[in-house]
């Protein structure tokens, strides 16, 4: 017997090797990526109750830090500086629904301390026996802008709470200065250990009729642009043959070609300033006429229906429109003209912004700052340094040009253009060049849908230090709803914040 | 069949020391490094230490030293590795068990606040009783050979043991499901424990008798020798209940481990591999029946494959499981600085996820050898003692603790589908742990008689030339 009794000893010893080459493969193998599985909450767990680094405004005002606390976790995050006004900045960190918003989701690594680039830090900190902490994040924010901005798009005129957003950039650079959206959510409610407490506001946010307040309306939603989107239109054509000189059709109704369809212009009404019923392209912009933009893109440009419609569309995505949007760190939903097809009639639409051409407002107002610029695009971002916990720099964002979709010229000719059109705005201050947007959205706009009032500009018109971008989606004014009177003074004041212009 | 008849063999040289020594030696080095992961525990989870450790390091030892003593008194050539490996384990259990209650007091440590658990306390009761079940069954059985005159005995009652929660009423049988228990106003016991070890004596002192017959009678068929149908009669019969019952009561980890312990035993006194290939295709045809008949089956074996899958149900333990041996990774997280907690039934079928988490790899591969290295003494006792029924037991209560050492560790570690078995000595509760105090107390009992050595008789002393022809001694 004692024969099989050693063979069941090596039986015996190689059931223990199979146990433990298993557990070698689980727990060295295969350790690091069930480490990072987003179910398993120890990680969490750790990271929260770990010192995460800061969120701070350009002037280093204090957006997001951690605080010690006596609780449960080591530490609570908190968001000092007006919540909800820097909430589609910060986004949140919460245990319950984690980071997935913002800069706190787009630069986690840094912020809970496990980038690469941060391994110095972690290496030295393990040596002085410190528990390990994140990095910082310098955003490009300027804090008193933010604040203005977000003021002004959430006491403007609506229809109920304004739902809508504001985004200011600095034309030269790409820096954002601003990003609002209304309405927005306090993420120190979804940040507290009070789990509860945190899933009852996430639920009050989330609930319907609530507005969406968790939605960026910045960078997460697509609007149709409506006149707005006549600078990229203009854009096209200029770069296309035309000048401003070019003569228009001045006609309330126009007859889109190819389809029994007629387009109107605002109030069914002459474009002004017509002689021989024909406008120039330059009093059409001023008055946004669209039968004159329709004609311009579908007779003036030259070529086939198909020629026409790829200068449209390319000129477009010169702008970004179309173009797979690149993160700002934090990813943005992607602009588009839609598909136009070889339909000359789609075209007509598209060239005023409508059917089913679609924008973020973060693009829009990369569209005014790219006119602003000279023509130049820049890419647009928030993040202007990364930091260790001790300051030391890690990363600078450097301003990139993306590409040029306008010569200088053609920008002159564009920005003085919007000069125009700011006078021919209400309440319209010199030193701005605007350009204001009536957008319908729906097939419901003949039964009274209150239509997206937009508005984009930059200030001061030549060197011009701020662009922005302001759409309100629920005037006040319901059908007779403007992008000049409901978003263009919260656009002006936004400018005014920042250059110090009239008030 | 090799080995000779008691009276023949040829008698060892008395062992120059007994080991007891040795014994006292390594237990107090068991107390000292349990004391030092209490230790480690308590500091860790930063409360200050309470006058628990204290408490537990005092009982932890108490029960060593009886233990200890009961064996120098009663067993004194017993092998001095089997107590202090066992105490080792038993007291490492004893610490993780103290820790998770100390978690669970801790909402940090978990997604949602359970009920503070006090496990330990109860756990070192159970020790004291298993202690003394351990000196019971070595002070009563002086010599293990009286058991094989009651293995019928003892086998029946080992299936009635095994069959009585099935007959029970629910109410008086059922804990979370598994109707694997009998409940008591004082305390709920799960007989399969104890089943198992009745079971494995029933085998051993069958095997023994019929261990002739095995060897010469029967028809080959297929290169395969079968024994006559009614020598093999009562231990197939014996088993299929076993099994039938265990599958009744969906208890596959018992009837999974009572399979391959008794096809072991059947290979140990036959020395045939054949058996073990017959009791394989068995298995393998019973396996997929089975799987056919039972959802839970099924299931087991879905979650062994994608425990991801079904993450939110079936798979939640496993993935949990999976998820704590990978942040424990090579060295773990230290003791008491994990969250061990998070993993369902942490301190009873997860232990050594628990383990695996705070103590890493190279902590569970130390654990392991302990088991390992119990299991190989045993084995060696096996292959010492010098009666069949003594080698057939000693083997078969060696090997169903490797073996069931493999279906739990497998079965969280995703190895093998899980199945639902107690760590021996290292997991929460009371059956298991008397029961395997039991197995110990027969293991020390057998190397006890395997290095004891003959009563004391003046051996002539022999001259070389005289070496060539031996003399037979007749008794």
């Amino acid at each position: 017997m004692n024969r099989p009794i050693q063979r069941v000893a090596i039986a015996a010893i190689v059931l223990v090797v199979a146990l433990l080459a298993n557990a070698t493969y689980l727990q060295v193998f295969k350790a690091d990526k069930l480490k990072s599985d987003s179910r398993n909450s120890r990680v969490l767990l750790d990271e929260y109750s770990r010192e995460r680094g800061v969120i701070v405004a350009a002037d280093g005002t204090v957006l997001a830090e951690s605080v010690p606390t006596d609780s449960k976790f080591k530490y609570l995050r908190k968001y000092p500086t007006a919540p909800r006004a820097f909430a589609p900045v910060t986004g949140y960190f919460s245990f319950v629904y984690r980071a997935d918003r913002g800069v706190e989701a787009a630069e986690d690594a840094v912020l809970n301390g496990n980038d690469d680039r941060l391994f110095t830090q972690r290496f030295m900190d393990m040596f002085s026996g410190r528990d390990p902490r994140g990095g910082n994040v310098v955003t490009t924010i300027d804090p008193k802008l933010q604040r203005t901005a977000y003021r002004e798009l959430a006491n403007g005129d609506c229809d109920g709470p304004c739902r809508g957003s504001v985004v200011a950039l600095e034309p030269s650079t790409g820096k954002i200065l601003a990003m609002a959206s209304s309405p927005s959510y306090d993420p120190n409610q979804i940040a507290t250990q009070d789990f509860n407490e945190a899933e009852q506001a996430w639920r009050r946010m989330t609930a319907d009729g609530a507005g969406s307040p968790l939605v960026n309306r910045a960078t997460s939603e697509l609007y149709p642009p409506g006149s707005t989107f006549k600078v990229v239109s203009t854009a096209a054509a200029l770069a296309n043959g035309q000048n401003p000189n070019t003569r228009l059709t001045a006609d309330a109704r126009w007859k889109l070609p190819g389809s029994g369809a007629y387009l109107t212009n605002d109030s069914d009404s002459t474009c002004p300033g017509s002689s021989g019923g024909t406008v120039t392209l330059t009093q059409a912009f001023e008055h946004s006429c669209n039968t004159a933009f329709a004609q311009l893109l579908t007779e003036k440009v030259p070529g086939d229906a198909g020629e026409k419609v790829a200068k449209f569309t390319s000129a477009a995505k010169q702008f970004g429109i179309g173009e797979d949007p690149a993160g700002i760190p934090m990813s943005v939903a992607k602009s588009s003209v839609g598909d136009i097809g070889e339909d000359l009639a789609a075209l007509g639409q598209s060239a005023i912004g409508q059917r089913d051409v679609r924008t973020t407002v973060l693009s829009n107002a990369v569209i005014a700052a790219t006119v602003a610029n000279g023509g130049v695009r820049m890419h647009p971002y928030v993040v202007d340094r990364l930091q260790t916990a001790d300051l030391r720099t890690i990363n600078t964002t450097s301003p990139t040009a993306v590409n040029r979709p306008l010569t200088a010229d053609q920008a002159d000719t564009i920005t003085g253009m919007m000069v125009d059109s700011e006078q021919n705005t209400s309440g319209a201050q010199s030193g701005i060049a605007s350009k204001t947007g009536t957008a319908e959205h729906s097939d419901d706009a003949e039964a009274g849908d209150t239509p997206y009032a937009w508005y984009i500009g930059f200030s001061p018109s030549s060197n011009s230090r701020i662009a922005v971008a302001v759409l309100v989606e629920n005037s006040g004014q319901g059908q007779n709803s403007y992008g000049g009177t409901v978003a263009a003074p919260i656009g002006r004041a936004v400018m005014n914040a920042y250059t110090g212009g009239a008030r | 069949m090799t080995s000779a008849p008691q009276g023949h063999a040829p008698p060892d040289p008395p062992p120059t020391s007994t080991g007891r020594n040795t014994e006292l030696m390594l237990l107090v080095f068991a107390v000292a490094i349990v004391s030092t992961a209490l230790v480690i525990v308590e500091s860790a989870q930063g409360d200050g230490f309470s006058a628990e450790i204290l408490k537990f390091i005092a009982a932890y030892a108490a029960l060593c030293a009886i233990a200890h003593f009961i064996v120098r008194r009663f067993a004194p050539y017993a092998d001095p590795l089997l107590l202090p490996l066992v105490a080792t384990l038993n007291g490492l259990g004893l610490v993780m068990i103290h820790r998770l209650d100390l978690g669970s007091a801790r909402s940090d440590e978990l997604l949602k606040a359970t009920e503070r658990t006090n496990n330990a306390d109860q756990q070192l009761l159970w020790a004291f009783v298993g202690i003394l079940v351990f000196a019971a069954t070595v002070i009563v059985i002086r010599d293990h050979r009286t058991l094989s005159r009651y293995a019928y005995t003892l086998g029946l009652g080992g299936l009635i043991f095994l069959a009585l929660p099935a007959i029970l009423p629910s109410s008086m049988s059922e804990i979370n499901g598994s109707k694997i228990w009998i409940r008591t106003p004082l305390f709920n016991i799960q007989p399969g424990e104890f089943s198992k070890i009745l079971i494995i004596v029933f085998t051993a002192a069958f095997l023994v008798s019929r261990r002739d017959l095995f060897t010469t009678a029967g028809k080959q068929f297929a290169g395969i020798d079968f024994p006559r149908a009614r020598d093999l009669g009562p231990l197939l019969g014996a088993w299929v209940i076993a099994v039938g019952v265990l599958a009744f009561e969906s208890d596959l980890g018992t009837s999974l481990l009572i399979f391959a312990t008794v096809l072991t035993m059947l290979y140990v006194a036959t020395g045939r591999v054949s058996w073990l290939m017959l009791g394989f295709t068995l298995f393998a045809l019973a396996a997929v029946v089975a799987y056919q008949l039972f959802f839970h089956l099924q299931m087991r074996v879905a979650v062994w494959r994608d425990p991801f899958e079904q993450y939110d149900t079936y798979g939640y333990q496993v993935a949990q499981s999976l998820f704590g041996f990978a942040t424990g990774g090579m060295f773990g997280t230290g003791l008491g600085s994990g969250r061990p907690n998070i993993v369902p039934f942490a301190n009873t079928d997860f232990i050594l996820t628990s383990f695996g988490e705070e103590i890493g790899l190279v902590g569970l591969t130390a654990i392991v050898m302990l088991y390992l290295l119990f299991v190989i003494r045993g084995l060696r006792t096996a292959i010492a003692v010098r009666d069949s029924f003594g080698k057939l037991l000693a083997a078969g209560l060696s090997f169903t603790i490797v073996f069931q050492l493999f279906v739990v560790f497998g079965g969280v570690s995703k190895l093998i589908p899980l199945t639902g078995l107690t760590t021996p000595f290292l997991a929460y509760g009371g059956s298991s742990l008397l029961a395997n105090y039991l197995l110990l107390a027969l293991l020390i009992r057998i190397s006890n008689a395997a290095r004891e050595p003959d009563a004391p008789k003046v051996k002539p002393k022999r001259k070389v030339e005289e070496l060539a022809t031996r003399m037979v001694q007749r008794s």
